[in-house]
């Protein structure tokens, strides 16, 4: 059970939380523009890292903003939260 | 009666007599006592009859690890409790409990036949032996292994008892109170830490508590009494929690832990009433010292399970806590230090004992005691076969080779009463590993010690491998220091003399004459795997610990292997010539013991097991005889069942009336969330397939809202209330869904949009009004609104009073009938329903619920989203092309509308099916094919909806097709079990195509 740090209200139970998959994924401007392999890119492909992985959270049962984590998916350890729209911490690259 | 109670100890409470019945006879024990020390201070060995081979069993150890002493405890069938430890079960009056795995009793089971049919038995058995002919699987094999299989029996009623949970936060936890865990409670809580010590036996001490030799002692005094006062002491820590009888069962990542804590398990039947009997603590500590202790190994030779076998350490607590002798005639076998301290304590009451030692000789202090006492000591020999049925009355010892892996000379026969075993000492390091930490391997003694990578926990004592006195409390010190960040010195001058060495000699599988097949060394004494059946997986080509394992269930009984793990691991690395260390273990999974379903559950249980979300005219519904139907949380009128009415009966009439007169459906659960904000408008257009912007305020509009992917997701109507304010409705169930989706998009892709969400679901009531006189109903309702066609088309919505409060009226149908939805805030919901009732009551106006909804809808061809649609069906393949917006650029879903995939004209797509028989009513879910004789037989699709129409006077369904756009007037076959029933495929919409009842 993770205790994640909400940027807006703080240390809280995973309980609280729901997951939502890999972060940094840009809903492309123009879809119509992609071809069906490109637009497979956005819609299917996800890099399941085994190491230090980029993730979207939900405070579903909380504030219900929607937050970015950086995970190390080996051990669990939450090492950064940040806001949606900041960029990621540059040293977990 | 024998007693074997032999002296007094503290522990025991010879005031307090307490009676239990054990397998149906009266026995007679004292306060203190476990279920099993009772046992054998009354002589009794044998308590149950092995799995596979139905051998006599006895107690072998006085912990969590007991394999053999399980038992059925309670006689009550809502009470009953299978498989309890009875060395961990505390004795109370009137106890009963009984043995397990027997038939007709313990002392005489048929079972037992499985002993000398054992070489037809091997590991693998089942697999191999019921695999033909695949008829008898079902009818033979299954039963009769059903019959055989499983330990005790459940409880059939449901669990009268209270079960609590508890969150709790502290700095450090301390699990287990022996000496290094109470050590670190008390430097952790002097140091102003929030500490929390829990240990799962009655009082704090661990094994030291009971320690007597007065060659092991603290600063002067015995160990048992030195740790005594330190208990004391603790006692009074202010910020020291202490929990006795309470084990941890799960370490979860970032120091959560759960743990149960027994609070009337240990109480007479008539003092636990009213009280909770187990509490689940679920505890986030900051950093946790994992103090669990070992215990110790048995020892593989051939009969090492009769009864009156058990673990050395056992026979000393029986002895030193207890008064108990678990023999008069006890012999010891051992390849280390601690047995002699079982000796020299036995001897020291006047038990005769002799020593078996596999090792060539030993010095240390306590070998020179033993040896000054005149204990026999046979050095360098082993234990070659035990003798005794139903309890063990002599055994064969040989003299070891040089090397160890041979037996030499002559046999000798000694007789005993009862035999120790020790084979050295495990670390428990279950709670390590759980967390995620790792072992490492020590050759030298042949343990797994935790690898210590994480500043949140540690281990120490002898969970750690340190098993000597001096070691354990230096080390435990010094660490906890560390851990801690404190400069503790209590401990500083602490002066320990310690007797024990740690000198050992491992032989996993102790050498014999007799061949290895025509042996019986136990390994798993719950699961009756033998060292032969690990062998003979290990022949047959399975390399893997936990293939081994599974294969041979080694470790897999509800001990969890907890004696018996060690051994197979040794066997398989000496066999395969491989190191121990690097064939790692299997996995330790939570709980460390079995929890019951009542801990895990706590109060959560009949009225609270779920949320149930009612409308306000729930209790109308009630009133009128409603059958519910759970849709998601909320109670849903399902049908108002008249009297003698079945369901079919109901739903037809409510249909009828709906169409012939008049119907009303609590439509309250429909999801609504409101959306406001400048840019609701566009907002709407990106999540749904239709276009948003040009509809007029005060109008209404469906819409259909797909997936990134294309696939349908949700339907609803949302009506314009002004220019910035839209109110969408989406389905019941999936509601909470919908709104989280919109959020996620608002919130991370679009966050410039200027709009608003709020859930206002539970803020409205909502009564659907529908049928040729809805109107005039309305019109009772509302006198002064104007519900001509052209002030208040279809799809348009009002607002008006009902008795001066705000009413928002939309009509907008899902039965094709003219239809109003009134909604009022929640907290007039009763009353408007009342009101509406009492207005339609001279057009008959019906109350219908959820299943004549569907049949209505269905005859009209409207779809429900998660019924005919289960998350693969994009609008096209649900002929709903119309809803799809060509002109707008973009929308969820939309590329994806032509992927070389979306595009397929061989899709699965929804089309009516009508049965050639119109009395005929197909089931939902069957299968549709074309062709009876083809091989294998074409699935063509599924039937998703499908009702008896009362207004058609026929059968309708609906059901997905592959290529079903193309198919109308086809003939299909829906085959059941007896019957093939002949359809054809037919337009989706069977009622008024033309849509004139909506204006009737």
């Amino acid at each position: 059970m993770f205790l994640i740090n909400c940027p807006f209200c703080g240390v809280r139970d995973q309980s609280e939380f729901s997951s939502g998959g890999e972060a940094h994924i840009v809903r492309p401007k123009q879809p119509t523009e992609l071809s069906d392999d490109e637009w497979a890119e956005y819609l299917f492909m996800r890099k399941n890292i085994k190491g230090i992985q980029f993730e979207r959270w939900n405070h579903a049962h909380g504030c219900r903003k929607w937050f970015n984590v950086v995970r190390d998916t080996s051990n669990d350890k939450i090492l950064s939260v940040y806001k949606m729209g900041e960029k990621p911490p540059v040293n977990y690259k | 009666m024998p007693n074997y109670r032999i002296h007094k100890t503290e522990y025991i409470d010879e005031t307090k007599r307490v009676s239990f019945k054990y397998d149906g006879k009266t026995y007679y024990g004292y306060d203190g006592d476990t279920l099993a020390s009772a046992l054998l201070a009354n002589g009794i060995h044998l308590v149950g009859r092995s799995f596979k081979y139905h051998r006599p069993r006895g107690i072998v150890s006085c912990g969590a690890e007991e394999p053999n002493a399980i038992c059925q405890i309670g006689s009550k069938k809502e009470l009953t409790e299978p498989n309890v430890r009875a060395t961990e079960l505390e004795l109370y009056e009137g106890l009963e409990a009984s043995s397990q795995n027997c038939w007709p009793n313990v002392k005489f089971d048929i079972g037992g036949i499985n002993n000398f049919i054992s070489p037809l038995i091997p590991a693998g058995f089942y697999y191999k032996t019921f695999m033909w002919p695949k008829s008898f699987w079902k009818k033979v094999y299954e039963p009769l292994i059903r019959l055989s299989a499983g330990l005790g029996k459940s409880p059939i009623e449901p669990d009268p008892d209270i079960y609590d949970h508890k969150h709790v936060h502290y700095d450090v936890l301390v699990i287990g109170g022996g000496v290094s865990g109470i050590i670190a409670a008390k430097m952790a809580a002097k140091n102003d830490l929030k500490t929390l010590l829990v240990d799962d036996k009655k009082i704090l001490g661990g094994s030291t508590i009971y320690q007597n030799n007065e060659t092991i002692k603290i600063d002067g005094k015995l160990s048992s009494e030195w740790l005594k006062n330190e208990i004391q002491e603790i006692k009074k820590l202010s910020n020291l929690t202490i929990k006795t009888r309470t084990s941890v069962a799960a370490y979860h990542g970032y120091n959560f832990l759960l743990a149960k804590e027994n609070l009337t398990d240990h109480l007479p039947e008539e003092k636990r009433r009213n009280k909770i009997r187990q509490r689940l603590w679920k505890i986030r500590a900051k950093k946790v010292v994992i103090a669990t202790g070992s215990i110790e190994r048995p020892l593989v030779f051939n009969n090492n399970d009769r009864p009156g076998i058990l673990l050395s350490n056992s026979i000393n607590k029986y002895l030193d806590y207890y008064g108990v002798t678990c023999g008069e005639n006890i012999i010891l076998f051992t390849n280390n230090d601690s047995a002699y301290e079982t000796s020299i304590s036995l001897h020291k009451k006047g038990i005769k004992n002799i020593i078996v030692d596999l090792r060539k000789s030993a010095s240390s202090e306590l070998i020179k005691q033993a040896e000054s006492l005149g204990i026999k000591i046979y050095f360098n020999h082993v234990v070659t076969n035990t003798f005794g049925y139903r309890k063990i009355n002599s055994l064969e010892i040989m003299k070891l080779s040089e090397d160890g892996n041979t037996t030499v000379g002559n046999k000798i026969r000694l007789s005993c009463d009862c035999l120790g075993m020790s084979g050295g000492w495990t670390p428990m390091v279950h709670m390590h590993t759980q967390s995620g930490g790792k072992l490492d391997f020590r050759d030298e003694d042949q343990v797994f010690l935790p690898k210590e990578n994480s500043e949140d926990q540690i281990s120490v004592g002898s969970c750690n491998g340190d098993f000597d006195l001096e070691n354990i409390i230096d080390k435990t010190v010094n660490k906890i220091n560390k851990f801690l960040d404190i400069d503790n010195q209590d401990y500083q001058d602490t002066n320990i003399i310690c007797s024990k060495e740690n000198d050992k000699r491992n032989i996993w599988l102790l050498p014999n004459k007799i061949p290895l097949g025509k042996t019986k060394c136990f390994i798993d004494f719950q699961n009756d795997s033998t060292a032969k059946d690990i062998k003979l997986a290990l022949k047959e080509g399975f390399r893997s610990i936990e293939h081994v394992k599974r294969y041979t269930t080694t470790g897999m009984a509800t001990d969890q292997g907890k004696l018996s793990n060690m051994h197979a691991l040794g066997i398989i690395a000496d066999t395969a010539g491989v190191k121990m260390g690097t064939l790692g273990t299997t996995t330790f999974r939570p709980p460390f013991t079995p929890l019951t379903f009542g801990t895990l559950v706590g109060r959560n249980v009949g009225k609270f097991f779920e949320v149930v979300r009612k409308t306000s005219m729930h209790e109308w519904h009630v009133e009128n005889n409603a059958e519910f139907e759970n849709v998601g949380q909320w109670k849903r009128p399902w049908y108002y069942a008249k009297k003698r009415e079945n369901m079919h009966d109901a739903v037809q009439r409510e249909s009828k009336a709906a169409r012939d007169s008049a119907g009303i459906l609590d439509a309250s659960t429909l999801g609504k969330i409101d959306i406001q904000g400048t840019d609701a408008s566009e907002f709407l257009n990106r999540v749904y397939t239709n276009a948003w912007s040009k509809l007029a305020i005060g109008k209404c509009r469906y819409g259909l809202m797909l997936n990134e992917d294309g696939m349908v997701y949700d339907d609803g109507v949302t009506t314009r209330i002004s220019k910035n304010h839209y109110l969408m409705t989406t389905t019941t169930g999936g509601a909470a869904n919908v709104l989280s989706k919109l959020e996620d998009y608002l919130q991370t892709e679009w966050p410039e949009l200027d709009v608003y969400l709020t859930s206002v679901t539970d803020h409205y009531s909502t009564a659907s009004i529908c049928g040729p006189n809805s109107k005039k109903i309305l019109n009772k309702l509302f006198p002064n609104l104007d519900l001509s066609d052209e002030n208040f088309p279809h799809m348009s919505f009002k607002e008006d009073k009902l008795e001066n409060i705000n009413c928002r009226i939309m009509r907008i149908s899902f039965t094709g009938e003219l239809s109003y939805e009134i909604n009022i805030e929640s907290k007039y919901g009763h009353s408007l329903w009342k009101m509406c009732i009492e207005a339609g009551k001279e057009f008959n106006l019906t109350p219908y619920g959820t299943e004549t909804m569907h049949l209505l809808r269905a005859e009209k061809g409207f779809i429900i989203v998660g019924q005919d649609t289960d998350g693969t069906m994009t609008p096209s393949d649900l002929q709903m092309d119309w809803i799809v917006s060509k002109k707008k650029y973009d929308f969820i879903g939309k590329r994806s509308l032509y992927r070389s995939d979306t595009i397929r004209e061989d899709r699965k797509q929804l089309v009516g099916l009508l049965t050639d028989d119109p009395k005929e009513i197909l089931e939902e879910g069957a299968q549709i094919i074309s062709d009876v004789k083809s091989k294998p037989i074409d699935m063509l699709g599924h039937v998703t909806s499908s009702y008896f129409s009362p207004n058609l006077n026929k059968s309708i369904a609906l059901a997905v097709v592959r290529s079903g756009k193309t198919m109308k007037g086809q003939k299909l076959i829906i085959p059941m079990e007896n019957k093939n029933i002949n359809v054809t495929v037919s337009d989706t919409i069977f009622l008024d195509k033309e849509n004139k009842r909506l204006n009737a």
